[in-house]
């Protein structure tokens, strides 16, 4: 497309009692020949937009510059149909937080009209990628209640459904309970389990297929097409989904590892599980003789909150043991139910059941560390210390139930990553080959539920902290998953309850939902979710040196036969961490590319004499930061500042770029990195600094001080410390020599 | 299907009303959220950090602000409330009272009306904390980017000093409210909730100094664009705080106030004394509690954390009576130590009662399908669909419990208008 850019700078707001604007109309006009630059008084007013509106449609402008606000401000207003549309940002850089007419001052916002046309002219609208023929068609792995509620919750949207469960029977352990918690208002009652309901309901759907006694067998391909091999009784079935929803559930804590609680000692200390068989019966006996217990002790967090066990709240124990206590006394009406506990955990209204349970003369209910459970003449007797009652007790019990926490089942245990890591050393050795960068010695690699066909591994990753449990990194986005398309529910998600796991369920079926629709229509998903565009790969130039495919933080990457890596783009969220990546600078966007970065950092006029600072700010969280200071009316030194999409699109050509140019310095703002990492593309600011590490070599070898790139972690909310931490860093680059490249 | 018939009405902007709309939104159908503030982002948006990742809610905001300004599918009403709502599941009809901004949408956000507004009211967003103008943004990064002249105390033609000194023409203090009305398949109801009144606990001493405040009001505190750019100091004389006791369940778990266990307080006291420990290295943190509540992974980890600080002692215990020593100005906590059995009293220079939640949803103007117990919160009816509470409206809840539920009733209310087509 033949572009004819339209530069609008906007003199409201304070610009032009900051700089002149004049100048700043010649320096589009004489140093960029742009065929139309205008001024407005106020440009985001009807009347400004008209002016706009007006030479789109007469003069055959089909690319605007807009100088004006940040391009957070008036984004509706600066909307036009069919136009490329970019923003310099003179307002909260230049006029709201620079001292007014001076010189530095107008070379700050006569560099930001620089950059802002370069950037027009490299800049396209978007073309979706489209698949041929995209699936909406959902697959779920797991049959439980998770999985049968994202079943039919996908299902009666309209959508069709592979449901996969291992077992014989859907249902998963909602199927072994006796009584289910109350599920609604007063919270009081215990209910008949519904399990069997949706059972029913799953069965005689007409959008669900269902395979029991089945496994993935693998799964390759990309959201929209997702090639689903399933192994089942009657063999391998094929199937074709859009977006997946991992249900897989959990497994209960190894009682066997629970000695010091008495398990093993006596056939009358039984697990919560094995305490909801027995209730099924309609009467609560000892499984060691048969009698009818008296005195029934529930032992909590038997395996969690515990640095030895499980060190985390299983979450759903406190609730099952009051539901079981409630089972004591109403099968057994004379019996007493005894909770020791750590913390009584009913959070919400189901304090309101736990109320309702307290109130029972029949259930005691105490505090306490249970340091030991004996065996001694056909009764147990549980140690507590540091109880309400005071002191130390000991408590006689016909039963003893440990209420067992829970795993998931994407967990693997280290002792399989062991296995794994053996048979792999033993291969490596006999066949003297090199380490293979995939192989299955981390959790993510093994192949356990999903098998997908990735370079990146076969399972979902998982937090370094999250004991296996495929958890988002996000509080406000529950659903994120480094892969595209799967999203994982339920007690895989985090330990959770029946009636949370009902409520995830249902949420991660939306996703999967969204995540077709996204596809079909050639967006990204969340958090680019508005994003037509994706990476252009010129593979001609591309030199397979994999780091694209190994720094992908969705695993979006994968490499064919010969070891070039190609794009599965609809697993691409568009971060554009592999344009970054790239040495070859082969992976551009249509609108955002390394040289639209790059010829922006190069327009940057650098004189003689004096300091040229420049910034690469993550446009979610380091620029809104500025935005927000100079909202403050903060004073911020004149640093000449680059929105990216994150800064994980760092590609060390730019900063190579701007220092031989003259540039005496950049200044990298991206979010915090580590545990607790805050980037909403997993590890771009940290993937920068390592970046940067192989930079700081060559620009020693320059003779430029390595200090002059520097990478500053910063939070959105981190505006008040912004001043200090631009100032402190001019401060330093003012130490330094001009930078020796500024004569060439 | 006709267009209006492909909508959602979104009764509430908080962080559950806001995902809502977006999720539902980004799968193809239209959302409109009605706001009866000024601004998109509830309570969420004047927390300082979120538990237990400590990261800004901003952070957040920010996305789902940009998921909204991007995509046409959203509309939004601020200072917004339902009039009434009629029909059934699949189509109801909706009257909206838009209430008076008094500034149009050529606001550009430059601040020229609060510097020449001469009215100085409470500060409601900072309950009460400091003052603002009656012509106000609250913060830096608020959405929608546009001044709100405050109805009550401005003095309109009286003054119009604002008007004067808007050089955009953005201020209209002739506004009037208008209705308008929509029709939509299904309704989201994401109301929130507000923070319990604290006064109404009168062993806790809420009113009687100003140095025992809430857990909102810590937020504030804390917040870098709060009362104190973010320096915790006590409200009455401006002192450092260096000891800061946390009262739990206040008003929570009690049969005389809220009966139920408001879910987030034990972990926004664990935060805010973290606040405390990092501001002030020589500062003690104390939390009076009846249950820790931490459930799951990252929660039971953050719990950890916090108890390798000395510095913050966790005392299952009973408070009796909060109230100011008159003659040190010392904040007074009398408590039972449940676990050593005896009562006793603590001196320090900040309370924080960690008061629970009160659903709001009995505040709107709802169709009598809508049922609410006793508690204040919505009792899904499973006959009846095509209005959902979400969050807090439902039960009381965190914020990621929020945003699953909130993509949760998304997917409800688009089978609502699914079965439509």
């Amino acid at each position: 497309m033949e572009k004819k850019i339209g530069v609008y700078i906007c003199k409201g707001c304070g610009i032009a009692d900051a700089v002149e604007v004049e100048k700043l109309v010649e320096v589009a006009e004489k140093e960029y020949k742009v065929p139309v630059c205008k001024t407005h008084d106020i440009l985001c007013s009807p009347e400004g937009l008209d002016l706009i509106k007006g030479d789109i449609k007469g003069e055959g402008v089909n690319a605007v510059l807009i100088v004006a606000c940040s391009p957070r401000a008036k984004h509706q207003e600066f909307s036009f149909n069919g136009t490329v549309v970019e923003r310099a940002n003179i307002r909260e850089l230049v006029a709201w937080t620079q001292p007014p007419k001076e010189e530095e001052t107008q070379a700050l916002a006569e560099d930001y009209v620089r950059m802002g046309i370069v950037r027009t002219q490299n800049s396209d609208l978007p073309e979706p990628y489209l698949l041929e023929q995209p699936s909406k068609d959902i697959l779920v792995i797991g049959g439980g209640i998770t999985g049968m509620t994202s079943a039919l919750g996908v299902a009666d949207a309209g959508y069709k459904v592979y449901l996969v469960e291992k077992g014989d029977e859907l249902g998963g352990w909602a199927s072994r309970l006796h009584k289910q918690l109350p599920q609604r208002y007063p919270f009081e009652d215990l209910e008949e389990p519904t399990v069997k309901a949706t059972i029913e309901r799953v069965r005689s759907h007409s959008n669900i297929e269902v395979f029991t006694s089945s496994e993935i067998d693998k799964i390759s391909g990309f959201p929209g097409q997702f090639e689903v091999e399933i192994k089942t009784a009657d063999g391998l079935q094929k199937r074709i989904a859009g977006a997946i929803v991992l249900a897989a559930g959990f497994r209960p804590y190894d009682a066997n590892k629970l000695e010091h609680l008495g398990y093993g000692k006596s056939p009358d200390v039984i697990t919560n599980l094995q305490m909801e068989e027995i209730a099924s019966k309609g009467r609560i006996t000892r499984p060691s003789d048969g009698r009818e217990v008296k005195r029934v002790a529930f032992i909590q967090c038997a395996g969690s909150r515990d640095p030895n066990h499980l060190p985390y709240c299983s979450s759903y124990c406190c609730l099952t043991s009051l539901k079981q206590a409630s089972y004591v006394r109403r099968l057994n009406p004379d019996a007493m139910a005894y909770i020791i506990y750590k913390d009584m955990r009913t959070p919400g209204q189901y304090e309101l059941f736990y109320k309702k349970m307290q109130d029972d003369p029949g259930v005691m209910l105490t505090k306490g560390e249970v340091t030991g459970v004996d065996v001694s003449g056909g009764s147990l007797y549980v140690s507590v210390k540091d109880t309400l009652l005071g002191g130390d007790v000991k408590i006689e019990a016909d039963l003893v139930v440990l209420a067992v926490g829970m795993e998931p089942n994407t967990k693997v245990e280290p002792e399989e990553l062991a296995k794994w890591k053996k048979i792999y050393d033993e291969q490596l050795a006999a066949s003297g080959g090199k380490p293979d960068p995939n192989a299955p010695l981390e959790p993510h690699k093994v192949p356990n539920i999903l098998k997908l066909q990735y370079r990146q591994g076969p399972e979902l990753p998982v937090l370094d902290e999250a004991y296996g449990y495929t958890d988002s990194n996000y509080i406000c986005f529950q659903y994120e998953t480094r892969r595209t398309g799967i999203y994982a529910a339920g007690s895989v998600r985090q330990p959770m309850n029946m009636l949370q796991c009902i409520e995830d369920a249902m949420g991660a079926a939306m996703k999967a939902i969204q995540c077709v629709e996204a596809v079909a229509n050639g967006y990204s998903v969340h958090p680019r979710a508005w994003d037509q565009t994706y990476p252009e790969v010129n593979l001609q130039k591309c030199t397979s040196c994999k780091r694209c495919t190994e720094e992908c933080p969705f695993g979006a990457i994968d490499e064919d036969e010969k070891g070039t890596p190609y794009h599965k783009m609809t697993r691409c969220r568009r971060c554009g961490t592999c344009l970054g990546a790239c040495p070859e600078r082969v992976i551009n966007f249509k609108d955002f590319n390394i040289n639209m970065i790059a010829s922006m950092l190069k327009n940057v006029d650098v004189p003689e004499e004096g300091l040229r600072l420049v910034g690469l700010a993550c446009e979610n969280d380091a620029y809104p930061a500025l935005d927000a200071a100079a909202i403050r009316r903060e004073k911020l030194p004149p640093i000449r500042f680059v929105p990216v999409r994150c800064l994980g699109n760092l590609n060390l050509a730019w900063i190579a770029d701007a220092l031989s140019k003259g540039i005496d310095g950049v200044i990298l703002l991206g979010c915090k990195f580590g545990e607790n990492y805050q980037c909403h593309f997993v590890r771009g600011s940290e993937l920068a600094k390592e970046r940067l590490g192989k930079l700081q070599e060559t620009l020693g070898r320059l003779m430029l001080e390595p200090e002059r790139v520097e990478l500053v972690q910063l939070s959105i909310s981190d505006y008040d410390k912004l001043p200090q931490i631009l100032d402190d860093y001019v401060e330093k680059m003012e130490e330094f020599e001009p930078n020796p490249f500024k004569e060439f | 299907m006709a267009e209006q018939e492909k909508t959602i009405l979104v009764v509430g902007g908080g962080i559950s009303g806001l995902t809502a709309a977006v999720e539902a939104a980004e799968a193809g159908y239209n959302a409109v959220i009605v706001e009866k503030t000024p601004f998109l982002g509830g309570r969420v948006a004047r927390m300082n950090k979120y538990f237990p990742k400590l990261c800004p809610p901003t952070c957040g905001l920010e996305i789902n602000f940009r998921r909204i300004k991007f995509n046409p599918r959203i509309r939004f009403y601020t200072l917004a409330e339902i009039e009434r709502i009629e029909g059934s599941a699949g189509n109801y009809n909706i009257s909206i009272q838009l209430n008076p901004r008094y500034v149009n949408d050529r606001c550009v956000g430059c601040n020229a009306c609060t510097e020449a507004c001469p009215v100085e009211v409470s500060n409601d967003v900072n309950f009460g904390l400091d003052k603002r103008k009656a012509a106000y943004i609250p913060y830096e990064h608020a959405f929608p980017f546009k001044y709100v002249i405050d109805d009550v105390a401005c003095k309109k033609s009286d003054c119009a000093k604002c008007v004067d000194a808007c050089k955009y023409n953005a201020i209209d203090l002739n506004m009037k409210p208008e209705v308008i009305e929509i029709n939509a398949g299904a309704i989201i109801l994401a109301t929130g909730w507000k923070p319990y009144d604290a006064s109404r606990m009168d062993n806790l001493g809420f009113g009687t100094s100003p140095d025992i405040i809430t857990n909102v009001m810590m937020e504030r505190l804390a917040s870098p664009n709060g009362p104190t750019k973010g320096k915790l100091t006590r409200p009455s004389d401006g002192r450092e705080v260096k000891r800061v006791a946390f009262v739990q369940c206040a008003g929570s778990r009690d049969e005389n106030h809220l009966p139920f266990c408001s879910a987030v307080c034990c972990l926004a006291s664990l935060k805010q004394a973290t606040y405390v420990r990092e501001q002030y290295p020589d500062s003690k943190a104390y939390m009076f509690y009846i249950d820790l509540r931490t459930p799951g992974t990252s929660f039971e980890r953050f719990l950890n954390k916090v108890k390798e600080d000395e510095n913050i002692s966790l005392i299952k215990g009973k408070v009796a009576k909060v109230y100011e020593d008159v003659s040190t100005k010392d904040i007074i906590v009398e408590y039972e130590d449940i676990l050593a059995g005896q009562k006793k009293k603590m001196a320090v220079d900040l309370c924080v009662l960690a008061t629970g939640m009160a659903p709001t949803v009995s505040e709107v103007k709802l169709p009598d399908e809508v049922r609410v117990n006793e508690n204040g919160f919505v009792v899904p009816d499973r006959d009846r669909p095509g209005i959902f509470a979400v969050g807090c409206a439902k039960n009381p809840m965190d914020v990621a419990q929020s945003v699953q539920d909130a993509t949760g009733a998304a997917l409800k209310a688009i089978q609502i208008l699914g079965r439509l087509s």
